[in-house]
């Protein structure tokens, strides 16, 4: 019996494609291939027989065609002559919308749910484990579902805020809450780009300018560092970051001629005209997306609090740090190593979440290519497609940030 | 071989559900019941009662089909769809025709392959208002809040009729009925717009109907009617022909109580014909001789199906309309029986 | 000792006083309330704060809920009983409950059959989830699958048996030929299965005999809070076995089996399931042969089934991460090869730390059932949302509904999630 597995020599034998190690995987991998390329084709021999049987094809031309519908809720020019493309980009601007507000709303929340949980005050932590609970345990399609009414059921009617003499007044003037949205005041620029119809040039504009400030802030904290680090002295940089951020602002906004455009309750008999309007089905959707996930992320934050050790509270103070010194500069900065990557999925579960829009009439993508296109031109295969490759490209997106992230916070071992 | 084991597994586990070959009437007859596609809800023409038993106009349709097919007024499946899936239920086999108030359109018609085999309801998009909010006219409705269905041709007839007016609205899409109804009771849209006789069959649930008005527009014209695959006529021709005969009937005065009697004594050849005593119409049409007969014993005639389920002794109560006997001055005109 | 103290000083206490209870401020109730809810003026505000919250919830619901109304025929004779003053009409409840429990096509005499499977569920369920019983259970959880299936969709007793049948069969050939050659007895095992079951696909209609014990029931007739609980309970332990493949198959070191598995993976976790759905309901029966289309159900199940085996892959991928790479290179070195190693050493330990995720995952799905009322099936929130709220009686009515939804949910989802805690602690073999 020979000691060495590897028979020498170039006799090849059959069964050596499964016995031996060597070709063993290349005879698993070429089966696997042929069974994969025998089910897709078999898929696809049967999708064309299907099509054929009912003399349909596969087409995206009626992206190009007029969609034929209105929207209610658009941030960029659309009426029901543009096309289907066009209302599918104002569903992606507006699933990206909600999903960025309920982003942030659900982060505050969470932050601020986690930290309670850990209070020493035993009813706020009954409260909000309370809450977690009940929100993580029950389907957010419900809970859509049930915000939406309320805010439907509740607010007053766009009515009580009409005419002369309303049976409620708008708040400060400004502001008025009603079942079919919120209105608030809307800017808008009287000598700038565009004159009076306005430009998207003047938010460009405002954002460059909001970028260069932070730019200039990074310099002058750097410079501030670099003092510090020659001196042992920080200079105080308080107010010229201040005044970094807000004073050129202040002057473009002052040139553009920023105004603000008033709910109008006199214009029109049914509704509030002018301001921004906020709508109910947004707000629905927004509000429940972050409650639920809030919920979920006061989890994340807990847990990652509580992953740092106790002995690193007190080598802190061992050090002599100062307790607010010891949260920000030893507590935080580890804890959001435990918390970022799950914080990530939650926001990706959001904008994968926000497709439930269907259920509450906000014109996000499922509900305009998903759901009106498709219902309109029939075409459920090209719609579908589409439609999953909007969601894949969005969570590939956000993985590899998260991938770039975690690669950057990973801890450095010598 | 691939198949039939998916398949063979599949039937052990009784799921797979039976073949959609060209010749559906074989499936039907093979299968002993009739899956017909009806809207998920909306009372008067197809709704399922307390006791989950569906009831209504598009309702009465499919059983009459199963009566005349199968000889057995009760052996239909029914299979809710939405506005979404309700074609690709057609189009797969999953259902064998679809009564669910759909408008007959070109595109349908043509592009999406279905056959429509004729009206069994002229209807036309209109608009609910409350009493309370003074709108006499849909025209006046410039700045209003609309609700609509979406999945329908309402939306597209909306975005037509207020740019061919010159007046802006704000669309809310909902999914279901029930939903707009909440949204609209809720004052959330000023106004409600789907087909007229939805409206009427959705006003008379609300608490206080008399609260609530239809304005005198009718924006577009909706023929609805049931509707099945392309490319079988056979199929086709039966769903026809027994809608005709519940129209033709009603014309002829034939009803759910007298077809017996008449079957026997009529002295009219038309309806001897329709009721199988005289030529052989069941035969051509690849049924037996009673298949119209049985349609009509157990649904009535159009005019008593219409009464049972919408009509004006009904908490829906609408009135016959466009939808009244040729001879009346309606629409209603089934080609002779011949 | 106590002689020289009695002389130098003016009075010894002789014995110890008796112990006396402490001051009201340090101990008690009082004392509890200070730590807990005042210790600090920041503290208290925030008591008082969520004083104020509970009190607004409470006021809110309690007195509705209490003069709720639990006989009635309409919202509107609820409304005449109740003659303005606020509460609930729970008489929808009552007068819907089995359609809200079972959907309402589904025939109301055999509603004992669906609540016979659920009670079967539970006892097939306690072997799976508590370790301590016997294992001879397990031999009931086996069976439950196919007793469920015939309870639920009646019809003839032989489909179920024979896909039994099936299974036996690929056990036994499996138990053959494994001591051969794993690889051997498991393809060979789901061969020998799925002859079983081509061959019963031939003999089952001529066994069916004209009327069966159990009436059939067709599966759309399913609905209610049965085919969320059917949907879910069949997903996970269908995406279980499915889920550990796609984590091996990602780990492997055969370049096409991990691309295809990554692809699957990430292709399935980038789309929401509500897109999956949309597949199932308007796609899918594209892909299957021209003549043949299958049951709405099993393209949903299908659908579902690949969504959570995508995510209970990747905890699974967590937990073959987590072990030491020392349990490897033991199995390798005691020559076991890769089907022993892993199904001896690798995955008991990585299964058992990934269950608690696992659960998460369950939970997850089974509150993800509730998206086929999208796709008009009439699931809890399908039937709340359509025949109930559309009929003439209850119309206006939401509350109450969706109160129901919510608790039964809850009670649930929190059931789990607590015994996933207690598996947990369970579990936790380290020491801390």
């Amino acid at each position: 019996m020979s000691t060495t597995t590897d028979p020498q020599g170039g006799t090849f034998r059959l069964s050596m494609l499964l016995n031996d190690s060597r070709y063993r995987s290349l005879t698993l991998q070429a089966i696997a291939a042929i069974m994969l390329a025998a089910s897709i084709a078999y898929m696809i021999s049967n999708l064309l027989a299907n099509l054929a049987a009912q003399d349909l094809n596969i087409s995206f031309e009626f992206l190009g065609s007029p969609a034929g519908y209105d929207i209610n809720q658009t941030l960029i020019d659309y009426s029901s002559q543009s096309s289907n493309l066009r209302a599918a980009f104002v569903g992606i601007i507006n699933t990206l919308l909600v999903a960025v507000l309920a982003c942030i709303t659900a982060t505050i929340l969470g932050v601020f749910a986690g930290v309670l949980r850990l209070s020493n005050n035993w009813l706020v932590r009954k409260l909000m484990s309370f809450y977690v609970e009940i929100f993580r345990n029950i389907p957010v399609l419900i809970w859509i579902i049930i915000i939406f009414t309320i805010v439907t059921a509740v607010l007053p009617g766009a009515r009580a805020y009409l005419g002369e003499d309303p049976e409620r007044n708008m708040l400060a003037g400004m502001f008025a809450f009603t079942n079919r949205g919120v209105y608030v005041p809307a800017p808008f620029f009287t000598t700038g780009f565009g004159g009076e119809e306005g430009s998207g040039l003047n938010w460009l504009l405002v954002i460059g300018v909001l970028i260069a400030s932070f730019f200039a802030t990074r310099f002058v904290t750097a410079g501030a560092d670099k003092k510090q680090a020659e001196t042992g002295i920080r200079p105080n940089t308080l107010y010229l970051n201040l005044a970094i951020w807000i004073v050129p602002v202040a002057i473009v906004l002052f040139i553009l001629g920023l105004s603000w455009d008033l709910p109008d309750p006199l214009a029109n008999r049914f509704n509030l005209r002018g301001g921004l309007q906020i709508g109910a089905p947004l707000i629905a959707l927004w509000l429940a997306l972050s409650v639920y996930t809030g919920a979920f992320i006061a989890e994340n934050v807990r847990a990652g609090i509580q992953a740092v050790s106790r002995g690193q509270t007190e080598a802190a103070s061992a050090l002599g740090l100062r307790p607010n010194r010891t949260m920000s500069l030893v507590i935080l900065p580890q804890a959001l190593r435990v918390i970022i990557p799950p914080l990530i999925s939650q926001y990706l579960n959001i904008t994968k979440n926000s497709s439930l829009a269907i259920a509450v009439g906000y014109a996000d993508i499922t509900a305009t290519l998903g759901g009106i296109t498709l219902n309109q031109t029939g075409r459920a295969i090209e719609c579908v497609l589409l439609l999953m490759l909007f969601y894949l490209t969005i969570s590939l997106l956000i993985s590899a940030f998260m991938n770039v992230y975690n690669n950057s916070m990973k801890l450095k071992e010598r | 071989m691939n198949k039939s084991v998916l398949f063979g597994a599949l039937t052990v586990a009784g799921l797979a559900a039976g073949a959609a070959a060209a010749a559906t009437l074989d499936d039907v007859k093979a299968r002993g019941t009739l899956n017909c596609g009806v809207t998920t809800g909306l009372v008067g023409f197809a709704a399922p009662d307390a006791n989950g038993e569906w009831k209504g106009f598009d309702v009465a349709v499919c059983r009459a089909v199963a009566a005349a097919v199968l000889g057995d007024a009760t052996a239909v499946e029914f299979v809710p769809t939405t506005g979404k899936t309700r074609f690709t239920a057609l189009a797969s086999g999953e259902i064998d025709m679809l009564a669910r108030n759909t408008t007959w359109t070109f595109s349908r018609d043509v592009d999406l392959k279905f056959d429509f085999v004729g009206v069994n309801y002229y209807d036309g998009q209109g608009f609910m208002v409350p009493k309370a909010l003074g709108v006499s006219s849909a025209k006046d409705l410039d700045g209003a809040t609309v609700c609509i269905q979406t999945g329908t041709t309402t939306e597209l007839n909306l975005a037509d009729f207020f740019r061919a007016n010159n007046i802006s609205y704000e669309p809310v899409p909902i999914e279901t009925n029930a939903e707009g109804t909440q949204q609209y009771l809720a004052g959330a849209c000023d106004t409600y717009t789907t087909d007229a006789s939805g409206l009427a069959a959705t006003r008379a649930t609300f608490e206080n109907p008399g609260d609530h008005m239809l304005l005198p527009e009718i924006v577009s014209k909706e023929p609805l009617g049931p509707l099945v695959r392309h490319g079988d006529s056979e199929w086709g021709d039966i769903v026809r022909w027994t809608l005709n005969a519940l129209i033709a009937a009603e014309e002829l005065g034939v009803t759910s109580t007298n077809v017996g009697e008449m079957a026997t004594s009529t002295n009219n050849p038309e309806v001897a014909r329709l009721l199988g005593t005289e030529g052989t119409l069941g035969e051509m049409i690849g049924l037996d001789a009673d298949w119209a007969k049985r349609a009509i014993e157990t649904q009535g005639n159009y005019g008593e199906i219409f009464a049972q389920n919408i009509g004006e002794e009904t908490p829906i109560g609408l009135a016959r309309g466009l939808n009244a006997q040729w001879t009346d001055g309606g629409l209603l005109y089934s080609p002779p029986f011949r | 000792m106590s002689d020289t103290h009695a002389h130098s000083v003016a009075f010894v206490r002789m014995e110890t006083i008796p112990q006396s209870a402490p001051p009201l401020a340090a101990a008690g109730p009082v004392r509890w309330g200070k730590d807990n809810l005042f210790a600090t003026p920041a503290n208290a505000l925030l008591t008082i704060a969520s004083l104020v919250v509970i009190y607004f919830i409470l006021a809110a619901t309690v007195p509705w809920i209490l003069n709720g109304v639990w006989n009635a025929g309409s919202l509107s004779e609820c409304r005449e009983i109740l003659q303005g003053t606020s509460g609930a009409c729970f008489a929808v409840l009552t007068e819907r409950w089995p359609q809200l429990l079972f959907g309402f096509q589904y025939p109301s005499e055999a509603y004992w059959r669906p609540t016979l499977a659920f009670v079967l569920m539970l006892v097939a369920l306690a072997p799976v989830l508590f370790f301590d019983l016997p294992r001879k259970l397990l031999i009931i959880t086996a069976l439950f699958p196919f007793v469920a299936y015939w309870l639920i969709w009646g019809g003839t007793i032989w489909a179920p048996i024979l896909a039994l049948v099936g299974f036996i069969v690929g056990y036994l050939v499996y138990a053959k030929f494994v001591n051969r050659s794993f690889a051997v007895g498991f393809f060979g095992g789901i061969a020998a299965a799925f002859v079983v079951w081509a061959l019963s696909g031939y003999i089952v209609p001529a066994l069916t005999p004209e009327e069966t014990l159990l009436s059939s029931v067709p599966s759309r007739d399913l609905g209610g809070y049965m085919l969320n609980m059917m949907l879910g309970v069949t997903c996970v332990s269908l995406s279980v076995p499915l889920g550990i493949v796609l984590a091996l198959g990602r780990q492997s070191s055969m370049p096409l089996i991990k691309w295809v598995c990554v692809i699957f993976i990430e292709f399935i976790r980038g789309v929401p399931l509500i897109t999956l759905l949309f597949v199932a309901s308007v796609m899918l029966a594209f892909l299957f042969p021209p003549d043949q289309t299958v049951d709405l159900f099993i393209r949903v199940v299908i659908m579902i089934t690949m969504f959570s085996s995508a995510y209970i892959a990747e905890v699974i991928r967590g937990g073959l991460a987590a072990l030491p790479k020392g349990q490897y290179e033991a199995a390798d070195s005691l020559g076991l090869d890769y089907a022993q190693a892993m199904r001896l050493i690798i995955l008991p330990q990585a299964l058992k730390i990934s269950i608690p995720g696992i659960v998460n995952i369950a939970v997850g799905l089974f509150k993800d059932t509730t998206l086929v009322s999208v796709i008009s099936m009439f699931d809890i929130l399908g039937m709340i949302r359509g025949p109930i709220l559309a009929s003439t009686d209850w119309n206006g009515l939401y509350w109450e509904l969706f109160l129901f939804a919510c608790v039964v949910f809850f009670v649930v989802c929190y059931s789990i999630s607590q015994y996933s805690q207690w598996l947990e602690r369970r579990l936790a073999t380290d020491h801390r």
